[in-house]
């Protein structure tokens, strides 16, 4: 049960929030046009990294906004949040 | 390999045995293999086993970089089943489950396969309908499937709920008798101990850290103990492919999920079947020890941390309390946690990768222990022949591309 | 009975308050303040249980947690507790107890004969054998689950009842010994929220079973001071009974409080979980005394030397008239001092060291006790009850003599309990002078203190704890202005190391796992035949896998593979701790959340009118609806008919109300409902509704539902029912983090709208004479829709139609739900409205052919694939379009949306069934589609089905065959799905 810090809320448990799975991989420029193998990489690709990883979260229960959290895979610590648009924040090294 | 059987247990047991030898060798890599696998679960295991069985391909090595058998293979529930609703996804697991019917004369080795049947509960119309296409589609693959009533279900499991008036009554639901349970460590060393006695090289505590690569094609792998050259690698790293995958410089179509089970005290016998729910969500059988073994939920963030959190297991307790209302008095003795691959169409991807050389089996997701010797026998006909097995083609990676994906959700909506 | 093994005064028990309880169907009596192990060995009972796998007899072995052997079942009825251990089980008046897994009786248990066999039951016996003949493994699988389990379980439902606490606070310490005690007391001196949470009735720890001096007064003095102290600050929280279970992430952990017992009667609740959010714990939960490796170690009346001077220090039983120590380590002599001050004749301390250079031993000899240095026990005799030892010296082990006595209290050191700690990450290093796991660098949010910490010294347990208290409350944001904790506790210099953990063998049984009948040949049968892995040998021999989870013997275990392997203990390594910490009840863990609250059930505003009027309900996702409105003996297929009827014929009215319905407002509105959908909007008028189908990104129609146009940037959106939450969060994602270009506001409306479908030929005639509105096919036309007064509450009426036939959709704001509905009914009694639940709904979207997503739509189907096509805009772009181009979502495989009608008209096609080309017996048979819905129409007066058949549309006209389970293989024709007014004439009445 993690403890997610909430940029417009705060620190709330886990049970409030909505998983949004990795942040920040984009639709290919002009999709439409894009090969199926680069749609499947958009699709269904992801990096699934054992360590830090940007990731989307809903705080479904509460301000229902989305946000991104860093956070580790294996420690499951969390480094940092931002908002939409914030510059990104670096990865712990 | 000396055979087990009752004779051998007796001779040791008076003393006039000779001593039981290693069920496998701990040996030293050699600098060069034909096929390396990488991953010592019971699909790496099985993989080496019917490469060396089937295709007299002997010169391989597994690589494991703990202990055998410690990945999801020992983590899991121990269902064995192969009521898929799709055609390719059928023909895959009732393979395997052909496979698990003669496994323990196969590999002398007492895999404890016991086709004890299996329940998937529906508890409203919906499941029934689903359960209906399911079964339908399974009699016409050959896979012996059944729709019961509700009757039926409750005389065959006397202690589920029988009330009507809960959240989800029982309706009915579907069974397959050939399905069961097994002895989830026993199928990695019985693996172990028959691709050991045909040469395989099982290699404990070795790490993957790299890729070696001569232009599109791999030559071998960097180790924790050292460098091996390798013709072919098969990456069966389950919850790990994403990593490997990374080495070798693309990515999956996987997610890594934390799936947690637990177990109960032992009793004595309370349940003769495997029972599992969708609406409720859980699913059951009791152990030849007596404990109650139980799946849960997977938590929805990514992890590999081989621990999910406690909420999980707390909606398996009352979902178990629910349909078995016996079960609240009785003590849970321990928790654990797997890391599951996890595809977007909850199907696995056995076959080849961008890199030449180099086959991959994973995406399991919750689902992969059913699976063991049949996905060992398609993935070593695959690398064998560098071409997908018949059963094996319908889960290449192109099928993201192309969009032919086999989407199992409905179906496998409790998974496992 | 007499309490004969009661000493005549000590301990912490309530003399004054007898209980009388039941064993085995004997009565005994006991004490307040007795656990059942402690009142059982009060009058002289040992024999208590059967072992696992040999059915040997067992006694009680230790004091809590640890206790591998004396596991009982407690209760009667539907209140049975199997597998309850004696030693953690409080007694109180009338409890009843009963040994288990043994048959005819405890004494004599036929089970037995198991031991006998030993010796072809090694350890991974069962792999090598029971391979057949055929199929033989079924009947040796029977046998061998018979004799397997331990307790039972209750037959009826438990009658108790479980909560679920949730609690915050800055310092959780787990464990109110010293080292826990001193921890909150300086945490909470910092003014910081502290909780501590014990498992004992009483706090103290190891202090209640050892007589020490803090501050030059009894230990357990300054135990009642700070406990004092501890209840009057206001920010101190204090849990007896209450254990914890397990760490989980980011200081979440999992504790369970028993419920005090009442005599007779329950308890409010029995257990109550608490889920704590510490930012800072502080783990000092003590340590657990091990035993020794000899032969014939699992003999009734053998028992942790700890143990043995707890009973007598804190209950007052002698649980011996002659005691043997054995150990290898200065600790236990405390045992053979305490029992000797108890009265208790011990003849004699066996160390398994040759040099005895501490304090502790020499104190032993100045009292007079018969010390025997480089000693082991090498050998028990008696058989229910243990009559002597077989002493010897290490280093000439046949040189036997024979003590008689009737308790053997051992040691081997004590092994922290480091539970907590490695599930919070924690990685424990291995300390070879106390043989024992010690943590290495603390996790986040946790300090380990005393003796958890391998600080076994009284002093350093206090000052430790104290320490890990100034510390938390330190990181917690709080510092210690208060005059620092002093406490001096002088004890003889104790040292701590310990030596051998095994005496000479001489080939009898030697128990590592007591419960599971683990020995030490089979760990090394595991290690001869590769299982080197430590992970391998547990699994293999099942050590450390039973109730007790290697408690007592897992570090026994790593050291006997550590010698089969040649390697040191840390290279073989330990096995993981995983929750719980102890057993925890499934009634624990589900809490409430069990019977009436397992789920929520959402209900509509109408549910009690449902209710009221006889509906059936059936569950859909949260909700539950009203699936029909069966008259008093009618079967639901012939009220289904009834109310199918009267929507074609008349009028019926249906609680629609689980639609889910999103506001959506924004200058951006218009645009953004054109990127979600796959059909345009921004083309609807004002006033106008339209039919919607999404898409995810993978081009799968996702949801489908009536969208309108209430201004030009105000939209009602709904959704399918079981839909609304994932949709919701869905469209939230696309506006907030990669449409910021559009401004537009969503808000989830579902449970402020109450909506009643008005069907049927007479739908204007009753909601005429109840609204303000120009219902008019001119004014309000199909597909328009409108505000205005309905039985004088707001409402808005859409003019959609679920039935083809004339549809109202009124939309009410919530609390007027109920209101409204009973105004329709009313008006509509003349014309003979029918309530009508979602069977005739669907029934009634079948005969028209519209699909029901989750029906005709299993997350494989595109629009194309339902006909809808012409749905699909090329104009402008949305939600996965990209993906439509795909290979796979075009040509002559794909599956498409067509009727079937059975060539018997009678037939109702089971919906599921799979579809043939044509008939075969051949399996696996090529199957080109399924049955997705299918109903006996009561318009058409046949059956009808929809399907999903390869190529469908192509195939208008042929004959295709379902083969039924265990029935007749079925002709039935492709036909258009729209059964019912494919011209469209009858939407306007």
């Amino acid at each position: 049960m993690l403890l997610i810090p909430c940029p417009y809320c705060g620190e709330r448990t886990e049970s409030e929030f909505r998983y949004g799975g990795e942040a920040h991989f984009r639709r290919p420029e002009n999709h439409l046009e894009a090969t199926d193998e680069a749609w499947a990489d958009y699709l269904f690709m992801r990096k699934n990294p054992k360590g830090w990883h940007r990731e989307r979260w809903m705080h479904i229960a509460g301000c229902k906004r989305w946000f991104y959290v860093v956070r580790h895979t294996v420690t499951h610590r969390i480094s940092s949040v931002y908002k939409v648009g914030d510059p990104l924040p670096d990865l712990p090294s | 390999m000396k055979r087990y059987s009752f004779v051998q247990l007796l001779r040791n047991a008076i003393g006039l045995g000779d001593g039981w030898q290693q069920a496998w060798r701990s040996p030293e890599p050699k600098p060069s293999y034909d096929v390396v696998i990488v991953g010592g679960g019971g699909h790496g295991l099985a993989t080496a086993y019917y490469l060396a069985k089937n295709h007299g391909v002997r010169n391989v090595a597994v690589l494991e970089k703990g202990w055998i058998g410690g990945g999801n293979t020992g983590r899991n529930t121990t269902v064995v089943r192969s009521n898929y609703l799709w055609d390719e996804s059928a023909a895959i697991y009732e393979h395997s489950l052909k496979l698990w019917e003669g496994l323990t004369q196969e590999l002398n080795f007492n895999v404890m396969f016991s086709q004890r049947n299996l329940v998937m509960l529906a508890h409203t119309e919906h499941e029934m309908i689903e359960a209906s296409r399911r079964v339908h589609a399974n009699r016409l693959n050959g896979i012996d499937a059944e729709i019961w009533s509700r009757e039926q279900t409750l005389a065959f499991i006397p202690i589920l709920n029988k009330s009507m008036n809960i959240r989800y009554p029982v309706m009915g639901g579907s069974a397959q008798p050939r399905a069961g349970i097994a002895r989830h460590d026993a199928v990695a060393w019985g693996f172990a101990r028959g691709a050991d006695a045909l040469g395989v090289d099982i290699i404990q505590n070795c790490e993957v850290i790299g890729v070696r690569r001569e232009g599109s094609r791999i030559v071998g792998l960097d180790t924790t103990r050292g460098a091996i050259d390798a013709k072919k690698v098969a990456f069966v790293a389950a919850g790990h492919s994403s990593v490997l995958a990374s080495l070798a410089g693309f990515r999956l179509p996987i997610e890594s999920h934390p799936l947690q089970a637990m177990v109960s005290e032992p009793i004595k016998p309370v349940l003769d079947t495997v029972v599992m729910s969708g609406a409720v969500h859980a699913y059951v059988s009791q152990s030849d020890k007596g404990e109650l073994v139980m799946g849960a939920g997977i938590d929805a963030f990514n992890s590999y941390a081989q621990r999910g959190s406690l909420p999980i297991l707390e909606d398996l307790a009352s979902a178990m309390v629910e349909l078995f209302p016996i079960v609240s008095r009785l003590k849970i003795l321990r928790s654990w946690g797997g890391i599951v691959d996890v595809c977007p169409d909850a199907s696995p991807i056995i076959g080849r990768t961008p890199v030449d050389g180099l086959f991959i089996n994973c995406g399991w997701g919750t689902g992969g222990f059913k699976a063991t010797p049949g996905s060992g026998w398609v993935l070593a006909d695959t690398i064998a022949n560098d071409r997908p097995h018949a059963l094996a083609a319908p889960f290449s990676m192109e099928r993201f591309a192309s969009g032919r994906l086999i989407d199992e959700h409905g179906a496998a909506a409790v998974a496992h | 009975m007499t309490q004969d093994f009661r000493l005549a005064k000590g301990g912490r028990i309530d003399r004054e308050k007898p209980l009388r309880f039941l064993f085995d169907g004997h009565a005994y009596d006991g004490f307040a303040g007795d656990t059942l192990a402690s009142a059982l060995l009060a009058n002289g009972i040992h024999l208590v249980a059967r072992s696992f796998k040999y059915h040997r007899p067992r006694g009680i072995y230790g004091l809590g947690v640890e206790e591998p052997n004396a596991l009982v079942e407690t209760g009667i009825g539907a209140a049975i507790e199997p597998n309850a251990r004696a030693t953690t089980v409080e007694l109180s008046d009338g409890l009843i107890a009963n040994s288990q897994n043994r048959w005819p009786s405890l004494r004599f248990d036929l089970g037995a004969v198991a031991d006998l066999a030993s010796p072809l039951l090694s350890a991974g016996f069962y792999y090598k054998t029971f391979m057949g003949p055929g199929n033989a493994w079924k009947l040796y699988e029977w046998m061998i689950r018979r004799a397997a389990g331990v307790g039972r379980a209750p037959e009826q439902p438990d009658p108790d009842r479980y909560e679920h606490s949730f609690a915050h606070c800055d310092v959780l310490v787990v464990g109110a010994g010293p080292a826990g005690l001193a921890a909150a007391l300086a945490a909470g001196r910092a003014g910081a929220r502290v909780m501590l949470v014990d498992e004992q009735v009483e706090p103290g720890g190891q202090l209640l079973n050892t007589a020490y001096t803090i501050n030059g007064r009894p230990a357990t003095d300054w135990v009642a001071d700070a406990t004092a102290e501890l209840d009057r600050m206001d920010e101190v929280r204090r849990l007896q009974r209450t254990l914890a279970l397990g760490v989980y992430d980011h200081g979440y952990v999992a504790c369970v409080e028993r419920a005090v017992p009442v005599p007779e009667g329950r308890t409010r609740w029995r257990e109550r979980m608490w889920h704590v959010r510490a930012k800072e714990i502080v783990v000092a939960s003590g340590a657990i005394e091990r035993p020794l490796i000899h032969d014939g170690n699992d003999r009734p009346g053998t028992m942790l030397a700890s143990a043995a001077r707890a009973y007598a220090n804190r209950y007052g039983v002698a649980v011996g008239k002659r005691a043997v120590v054995f150990a290898n380590n200065d600790d236990a002599y405390r045992t053979a001092l305490d029992l000797a001050d108890s009265g208790i004749e011990v003849a004699g301390i066996l160390d398994l060291r040759h040099d005895l250079t501490g304090a502790m031993p020499a104190l032993a000899r100045e009292k007079g006790l018969r010390v025997l240095a480089g000693h082991a026990v090498v050998g028990t005799r008696g058989r229910t009850r243990l009559k002597a030892v077989e002493a010897a010296p290490v280093d000439d082990p046949s040189n036997r003599q024979i003590i008689e006595c009737d308790l053997l209290a051992v040691s081997g050191g004590w092994n922290p309990a480091l539970h907590l700690y490695a599930h919070a990450g924690g990685k424990a290093s291995y300390d070879a002078a106390l043989a024992a796991f010690v943590p290495g660098s603390s996790p986040e949010r946790m300090t380990v203190a005393g003796s958890a910490a391998g600080e076994f010294a009284l002093a350093h347990c206090l000052s430790g704890g104290a320490r890990a208290g100034v510390e938390a409350a330190k990181r917690a944001g709080f510092s210690a202005t208060q005059p620092a904790l002093v406490l001096e506790a002088p004890e003889p210099n104790a040292d701590t190391r310990v030596g051998p953990l095994s005496a000479p063998n001489r080939g009898g049984k030697r128990f590592i796992d007591l419960h599971n009948d683990v020995t030490e040949k089979d760990l090394r049968l595991a290690a001869q035949e590769g299982y080197r892995s430590v992970e391998h040998a547990k699994r293999y021999t099942t050590m450390g896998m039973g109730p007790d989870q290697g408690k007592t013997g897992n570090i026994l275990g790593l050291n006997v593979l550590s010698d089969a392997l040649g390697q040191a203990v840390p290279q073989v390594g330990t096995t993981t701790f995983r929750p719980p910490y102890h057993p925890v009840s499934f009634g624990a863990l589900a809490g409430r959340e069990v019977h009436d609250l397992f789920l929520p059930t959402r209900k509509t505003p109408m549910d009690s009118w449902h209710e009221e009027n006889g509906a059936l309900f059936e569950p859909v996702g949260q909700w539950r609806r009203a699936k029909a409105y069966p008259k008093p003996g009618e079967s639901l297929h012939a009220a289904a008919e009834r109310e199918v009827k009267a929507a074609r014929e008349s009028v019926g009215l249906f609680d629609a109300s689980t639609l889910g319905k999103i506001d959506v407002r924004g200058p951006g509105a218009a645009q953004f409902l054109d990127r979600i959908y796959c059909n345009t909007f921004s083309t609807l008028k004002p006033g106008n509704a339209r039919y919607g189908l999404m898409l995810g990104e993978d081009g799968m129609v996702k949801d489908d539902g009536v969208t309108a146009r209430l201004g030009p940037d105000h939209f009602h959106l709904t959704t399918t029912t079981g839909g609304a939450a994932s949709v919701y969060v869905w469209l939230e994602d696309w506006l907030q983090t990669e449409w910021l270009d559009l401004e537009v506001y969503l808000t989830s409306v579902t449970e402020q709208w109450a909506v009643a479908t008005l069907s049927g030929p007479k739908a204007r005639q009753v909601l005429g004479p109840l609204t303000d509105v120009d219902l008019s096919t001119a004014a309000f036309p199909f597909m328009a829709f409108r505000e205005g007064r309905v039985a004088n509450i707001p409402a808005r009426i859409f003019r959609v139609s679920f039935s083809g036939d004339l549809s109202y959709e009124i939309n009410v704001p919530a609390r007027h739900g109920l209101a409204l509905w009973q105004a329709l009914m009313e008006s509509g009694r003349p014309h003979g409205i029918t309530p009508y639940g979602t069977e005739a709904l669907h029934i009634l979207r079948a005969e028209k052919g519209y699909i029901v997503v989750g029906h005709e739509t299993d997350g494989t189907i595109t629009p194309h694939d339902l006909g809808y096509g012409g749905m699909v805009s090329t104009k402008k772009d949305f939600l996965g379009r990209r993906s439509l181009g795909r290979a796979g979502m075009t040509g002559p495989d794909r599956k498409h949306l067509v009727g079937l009608l059975s060539k018997d008209p009678a037939r109702v096609l089971p919906m599921g069934a799979q579809i043939l080309e044509r008939p075969t017996e051949a399996r696996p048979a090529p199957m080109i589609g399924h049955v997705s819905s299918s109903y006996m129409s009561p318009t058409m007066k046949r059956g009808i089905a929809m399907a999903l058949i390869k190529n469908g549309r192509e195939r208008l006209g042929q004959t295709v065959y379902l083969p039924l389970l265990d029935g007749p293989t079925v002709a039935a024709e492709i036909v258009s799905p729209v059964f019912y007014d494919p011209e469209n004439a009858r939407r306007d009445g």
